[in-house]
């Protein structure tokens, strides 16, 4: 049930994109976010779910998988989608009750839902071949311009890589937890709102509990290591553009010409 | 009060990248009233069997059967399940949560549904088992310390009066002297109640001391099942699995290599010392 959330959780297989820089992949998001809004024609959708379902074939993430992630949004797609389809003017379809539906709404709200599916399931590419720890050392070093205009990028970036590694761990932990309380006699799924808020008590007090006594371990840790911030510090494995970095770029480059193009042509 | 299990199988991430196959093909049965030793190196699967036997995880396939009944059936109740069978998980201390230590040991009766002074009664029985007396009431779980803590989680369970105790590593970390009480407690519990024990251990020396029946895990299968005695005869293949026999077990192998008449079944210190003394009276009267 949690362990359904895929976003921030490796698929670890070794495939090619697995093996691309981080930058590589987060400038490769970026763009193919930025292609799905600059488009609105069916082609140019087609193109861009072409494009995905190429980069997930290639990535040996079961489609499943990621199709799995999308259940996280479910509830903001339905909402979404039928804020555009009623509250759009234009011709009208059907009426519930005084919502009408419009033809222009329910187009809006496809290309948006499509849009938004797309995006989440890039995304999920991204962080499903991507470790936490690459993909902040892709961010830091892509940010690191900031620096001049006084960004703590390293600490922000550290932060997320921390933050990115304790979400499996807590997930796993509410697991224990809930099993141990539940082994107790207690009822997690029964009963009303009130109730069910309440039960929530034996689960929620213990994983705050755990998850200060594991902030404090860490940045013990952390400073018994010596560790005091950005300044100065090197890395184990520093960032390099590889040769299948620049076929990706050029890849990346030609998809979006063509996504620009597609859209001038009509 | 018999747990069935036939073929369980459990697979974690099915259908992920890295699916881990924790138990294969277990079958067992655990009769009333018995004290099981399960045993297996680090990650062989005995937690992933125990939280089988009170409901917590379905297995991938297999069947379990509780008093005749399937577990898997629509009707079967899965409340009544947990609260004749009780589970210590490993390092319990991290399920507290109360204001105080008695208010935590009695959340589990409580959701049995008791009576206020049922609750109670069971509450300080439990506390009292584990050796924590009225002074500790009052305070707040998080300020004890870590042996403590551990008492007051196993009282959490002791506290829903289980007919079946399993108990996952329980005395990880505590000094020798808390480690005897809490066993000790267990024992007592399992001889005036007929309390069936299940305990996982690491301690070959506390199996063999407490345990009627032991069960040896490794990759998931159960690779050993019988008495200690029937047991500890496989150390050689014990310690290709990173297990061991008991350190007298050892000694007394050593023994009779050097002409010793002495039974190399010995798995506790008190039968070793009553076997050596007899070897010793008898051959000065000789
Ligand atoms: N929640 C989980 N998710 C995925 N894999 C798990 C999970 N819990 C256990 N495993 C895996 O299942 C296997 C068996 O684990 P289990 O906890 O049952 O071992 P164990 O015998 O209790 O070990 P230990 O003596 O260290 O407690 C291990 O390979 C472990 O990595
Ligand atoms: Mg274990």
């Amino acid at each position: 049930m949690i362990r359904d959330i895929t976003i921030g959780q490796y698929y670890a297989v070794d495939s090619p994109i697995h093996k691309l820089d981080p930058r590589t992949k987060l400038a490769g998001t970026m763009i193919y976010i930025i292609s799905l809004f600059l488009t609105k024609g069916i082609i140019g959708y087609c193109i861009g779910a072409f494009f995905l379902l190429f980069i997930i074939r290639m990535s040996k993430v079961p489609l499943k998988y990621i199709v799995r992630g999308l259940k996280a949004i479910v509830i903001l797609l339905l909402i979404s989608v039928s804020f555009n389809i009623f509250l759009t003017p234009g011709e009208e379809i059907f009426q519930i009750w005084k919502l009408k539906a419009t033809k222009e709404g329910l187009i809006i709200a496809v290309y948006m839902a499509v849009r938004l599916i797309f995006l989440i399931m890039g995304s999920s590419v991204m962080t499903l071949t991507t470790t936490p720890n690459d993909l902040t050392d892709g961010l830091e070093k892509s940010l690191g311009f900031l620096k001049k205009i006084k960004v703590p990028v390293h600490e922000i970036a550290m932060m997320m890589s921390i933050a990115l590694r304790f979400i499996p761990i807590l997930i796993e932990e509410t697991d224990k937890i809930m099993k141990a309380q539940m082994a107790r006699g207690a009822d997690f799924e029964t009963g009303g709102i009130i109730k069910k808020a309440k039960s929530m008590i034996p689960l929620l007090v213990p994983l705050f509990v755990s998850a200060f006594r594991r902030a404090t371990d860490l940045a013990m840790a952390m400073e018994a290591r010596c560790y005091r911030g950005g300044e100065g510090r090197t890395k184990m494995k520093p960032l390099k553009y590889k040769q299948r970095d620049y076929v990706a770029y050029t890849t990346l480059f030609v998809y979006f010409i063509i996504m620009i193009g597609v859209k001038y042509i009509k | 009060m018999s747990i069935k299990l036939e073929h369980i199988n459990y697979i974690y991430g099915e259908g992920s990248a890295s699916p881990i196959h924790a138990t294969n093909d277990v079958s067992l049965e655990i009769k009333d009233g018995e004290f099981i030793g399960l045993m297996g190196h680090t990650g062989s699967g005995k937690s992933t069997l125990i939280q089988h036997l009170n409901g917590l995880i379905r297995p991938t396939s297999g069947n379990i059967y509780y008093n005749g009944k399937n577990t898997s059936d629509e009707d079967f109740s899965m409340k009544e399940l947990r609260s004749k069978v009780g589970l210590v998980f490993q390092y319990p201390e991290h399920q507290l949560f109360e204001v105080t230590v008695f208010d935590d040991v009695c959340f589990g009766p409580k959701n049995l549904g008791l009576e206020k002074k049922e609750i109670e009664e069971r509450a300080k029985h439990a506390l009292q088992l584990v050796g924590l007396d009225e002074s500790y009431y009052e305070r707040s779980p998080f300020e004890l310390s870590g042996g403590q803590k551990r008492r007051v989680a196993i009282a959490g369970v002791l506290a829903m009066d289980p007919e079946i105790l399993i108990l996952d590593e329980p005395t990880a970390g505590l000094d020798p002297k808390g480690r005897d009480e809490i066993l000790d407690a267990i024992k007592l519990l399992h001889k005036e109640k007929n309390i069936t024990i299940i305990l996982v251990s690491h301690s070959m020396e506390d199996i063999a001391k407490y345990a009627q029946r032991i069960i040896v895990m490794d990759k998931g299968k159960v690779k050993f099942d019988g008495t200690p005695k029937e047991v500890f005869r496989h150390y050689k293949e014990l310690e290709q699995i990173g297990l061991a026999a008991p350190q007298v077990t050892y000694i007394v192998h050593q023994l009779k290599e050097k002409g010793w008449n002495i039974s190399t079944d010995i798995t506790t210190v008190e039968e070793a010392k009553r076997e050596i003394l007899t070897i010793w009276k008898n051959r000065k009267n000789s």
